[in-house]
């Protein structure tokens, strides 16, 4: 058998496993519960007495019983939250831990929405998936992982991306909405798409070592949009994938995101409605500040606002943020192909020994993950005040090859995906390097392209 | 007048990615206030070290920004003209996005 057939066996085969396992722990389930009534049945002939337990049956209350001894929660809070419906957007960093947490505390119903499939490089945040899901839709994986801890609460698979024109139909079977997602676009469509139906929003983010939560659209309190009425710019809106994130820091905001859906089901408590709480990991401060109320002026919220059902339908959310709903990777094309390169090429560069200096313009501890033999790390934010040392790289390499004078050491750029290197070379151009050349689509066409042994991150 | 200011939500990568700044602010032209709008011109000038765009657009902060005088939204207070007082503890903060 070739590599790919046996790939192919292997994924089916795992497939097969996957199927399997979440059957077994269906009928294990069912078994438990069998059991569970079969011990409870009353001795023959013994009389069958009716007790009051406000509407929880035997098993909710084996099952919850540790919230039901509370006294600020109790059967009370319980029942509403076993009555009560929540939606979780995004089955990421945040979602992850708001579902497991939703899951086992008796949500009635609840629902996950999302249209990627899990990645091994999302893993160390995303703790409800587990390495036989790698590749198959997170939603799939998510649910499984939910039933497995109660089987007894109905989970809801939505496996597509939230848009405007399927938003008001899948948030309207809901009475709670969680923000578990990732860009900004979407963020305003789920808080004008709540607003529109009247949801209260549990909204949290998480980046690098901050986190940030707070309820949206809750008892007269304000929306996103009375936040943040004008988005932010592009370049200002970092994801996870281009900034890094701290695994647990998500998955703090994740359980905070959970407790709060919990209070505003069970109607215990206080919300954090009017109050963002604001987490910075790496310091080990929480801190909760109070923000303004519903603003009058909000164009979605406000007094005089008229925005309707219609209106959301027909609303641009990706030209009002500037930023595609599905985060493609930004592909530049800044330089003419005369200054470009790709990988292939590149290593045919390395494997004639021709002379030449690699600058590779990624941050410093990009670099220090890995990098390509004998390249000069120059990060692209202080390239201009270290140009003389582009200049020295290339004289010394002259020097050592002995280049008969006339001819030159060639300059290459390269960097993560691509776009850096192009910014680098423009500028190098402008500054009298003009022979000097990106490797086209970076570190990851090297790793496609030449050499798949290159580590990717 | 001193103040505590502090940068967060990637602000801080503004001003040598440092989160937390003592200052120590001269009033000037005999004025005995300092309103935010002044303290943000300050800031402008003195601690922001790149990209001034992502901090400040026009002569208040740009869109995204949360402004928090003594932990309380400064929208409560009369953003740029709240008035500042002696040892007030500032907080700019980028609203993320991610998960
Ligand atoms: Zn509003």
């Amino acid at each position: 058998m070739s590599a790919s057939e046996l790939l192919r066996e292997l994924d089916s085969l795992k497939d097969a496993k996957t199927q399997i396992e979440h059957k077994i722990s269906l009928l294990e389930a069912q078994l438990r519960e069998i059991n569970l009534r079969n011990d409870a049945a009353p001795p023959n002939g013994s009389s069958s007495l009716s007790y009051p337990t406000n509407g929880l049956t035997q098993d909710m209350i084996h099952r919850y019983s540790r919230h039901l001894m509370l006294p600020s929660f109790g059967v009370q809070g319980q029942a509403n939250l076993l009555k009560s419906s929540i939606l979780v957007v995004g089955a990421g960093g945040l979602g992850a831990p708001a579902l497991l947490y939703l899951a086992a505390s008796g949500v009635g119903r609840l629902g996950v929405i999302d249209h990627d499939v899990v990645e091994l490089n999302n893993m160390h945040r995303q703790v409800i998936h587990t390495e036989a899901y790698v590749g198959k839709p997170k939603v799939k994986s998510a649910a499984a992982a939910c039933h497995s801890i109660n089987s007894t609460i109905q989970v809801v698979e939505h496996e597509e991306a939230l848009q405007t024109s399927n938003a008001l139909e899948i948030l309207s079977k809901y009475d709670i909405i969680v923000d578990a997602t990732d860009n900004a676009p979407t963020r305003y469509l789920i808080s004008d798409c709540c607003v529109v139906l009247g949801k209260p929003l549990v909204s949290g983010a998480a980046l690098g070592l901050e986190g940030q939560l707070t309820v949206y659209n809750y008892h007269g309190g304000p929306c996103y949009r009375c936040l943040f009425p004008t988005p932010p710019p592009r370049t200002a809106c970092q994801s996870c994938a281009e900034g890094g994130v701290l695994g647990v820091v998500p998955g703090i905001i994740g359980c905070l995101q959970a407790l709060e859906a919990i209070k505003v089901a069970a109607s215990v408590g206080e919300p954090l409605s009017g109050r963002m709480l604001l987490l910075d990991a790496l310091s080990g401060r929480i801190r909760i500040v109070k923000i303004r109320g519903r603003s009058m002026q909000c164009e979605v919220c406000g007094e005089n606002a008229t925005f309707t059902q219609q209106q959301f339908l027909e609303f641009d959310y990706e030209k009002f943020t500037q930023t595609p709903l599905r985060v493609p990777p930004l592909k530049l094309n800044l330089l003419p192909s005369e200054s470009r390169i790709s990988s292939k090429e590149y290593s045919e560069i390395i494997l004639k020994k021709e002379t030449h200096v690699l600058v590779d313009v990624r941050p410093a501890h990009h670099f220090k993950i890995v990098s390509l033999p004998k390249s000069l790390n120059i990060p692209l934010s202080t390239l201009e005040a270290r140009l003389p040392e582009v200049s020295s790289a290339l004289k010394k390499e002259e020097e050592d090859s002995g280049v008969a004078s006339g001819s030159s050491a060639q300059l290459y750029v390269v960097c993560r995906r691509g776009n850096d290197s192009q910014r680098a070379v423009q500028y190098l151009h402008k500054m009298g390097f003009a022979s000097a050349k990106d490797i086209v689509g970076g570190l990851e066409s090297w790793a496609h392209n030449v050499d798949p042994n290159f580590p990717t991150y | 007048m001193q103040l505590t200011l502090e940068f967060g939500g990637g602000l801080e990568l503004l001003c040598d990615s440092k989160k937390i700044h003592d200052v120590n602010i001269e009033q000037h032209n005999g004025e005995d206030k300092l309103i935010m709008k002044d303290l943000l011109s300050w800031v402008r000038n003195n601690l922001i070290k790149e990209r001034p765009e992502m901090f400040m657009k026009g002569d208040t902060v740009r869109p995204g920004v949360l402004v928090l005088v003594n932990d309380c939204d400064w929208e409560l207070s009369g953003q740029l003209n709240t008035s500042l007082e002696e040892k007030d503890v500032v907080v700019f903060i980028s609203t993320l996005h991610g998960g």
